[in-house]
């Protein structure tokens, strides 16, 4: 492989998007938080560095969707202990990079479960604004730790 | 009231990347808290996707209802993975019928969008009424 295409490939790699996966789980307002917090950091807190896929696409969509976490570093955020996101990820697709399940966050951070899986209450947006941040450090983590491989290689096959 | 008979299972799309996902579950929300809450019961899709054995049972058992946000009809697809039969609604067929309804914004759909799901969730209100076999009129 030339030095051109090795370094074409580490910043590929340096440029490739993190795959946040939410379980949007409707019945519960656990499941509204992962929605949501998934939005806050798409379209806000880390906005260009992340992509999102629907759960369901996994199974109900193309080769394609299911190829997703195979190429891209995934992120799965549940609402409860069943994990949906992060066992549907692993059935169809590909082991995730990372894991958050929010009822467990609360507990970690003392907050009330929130409640209104329509419309969330106070403990809810509070809920919110935890688990997003928690996404932002972990997509951070998970691009830090590619960018390490990626130049780690780069380095390597330079020698 | 639904007399002890089996409730309809209500199954939305989990739609998070476009605001018809949105009017889906909001159109879900309508339906199972406010206009048919003794009569319906929401099952997550993530469930679904998991194979989780109660909300297979759920679908198999009982009546149902899918609310699909796009053309890939994720909830509809799954509900007959899951060994269901469903009623399938698509938010595109309802907003064809009303081109005015013109949702916007996912995280927080605008007044449109909302309406728009109040819309649906009225028509498929009708739909629970019939498989019910209750006149709500």
């Amino acid at each position: 492989m030339s030095n051109e295409s090795q370094t074409s490939n580490a910043v590929g790699l340096l440029q490739r998007k993190v795959g946040i996966v939410a379980c949007s789980g409707e019945e519960l307002a656990e499941g509204t938080v992962t929605r949501l917090a998934t939005l806050k950091v798409l379209h806000e807190l880390r906005r260009g560095g992340t992509v999102t896929i629907c759960l369901p696409l996994f199974l109900a969509g193309n080769e394609g969707n299911r190829k997703f976490a195979r190429s891209h570093p995934t992120i799965t955020v549940d609402g409860c202990d069943l994990r949906c996101a992060a066992h549907g990820a692993e059935m169809y697709s590909g082991k995730p990079a990372a894991s958050i399940v929010v009822s467990d966050l609360l507990a970690e951070h003392g907050i009330a479960r929130p409640e209104g899986r329509r419309c969330l209450n106070d403990a809810g947006r509070k809920a919110v604004e935890i688990t997003a941040r928690r996404l932002a450090a972990l997509v951070d983590e998970v691009k830090g730790k590619r960018e390490r491989v990626a130049v780690a290689d780069g380095g390597d096959a330079q020698q | 009231m639904n007399d002890g008979k089996r409730k309809v299972v209500v199954v939305p799309c989990s739609g998070i990347g476009k605001s018809f996902g949105s009017v889906a579950r909001e159109a879900g929300y309508e339906l199972c808290d406010e206009l048919r809450p003794e009569a319906t019961q929401l099952v997550a899709l993530s469930k679904l996707v998991l194979g989780e054995e109660q909300a297979r049972e759920h679908v198999r058992q009982s009546p149902a209802i899918t609310i699909d946000g796009c053309k890939l009809m994720c909830a509809a697809k799954l509900v007959k993975h899951s060994g269901g039969t469903a009623r399938e609604v698509a938010v595109q067929d309802v907003y064809r019928r009303h081109k005015e309804l013109k949702p916007d914004g996912i995280a927080e759909l605008n007044e449109a969008g909302k309406q728009l799901a109040r819309v649906m969730a009225e028509e498929i209100a009708a739909v629970v009424d019939d498989l019910t076999g209750c006149d709500h009129a």
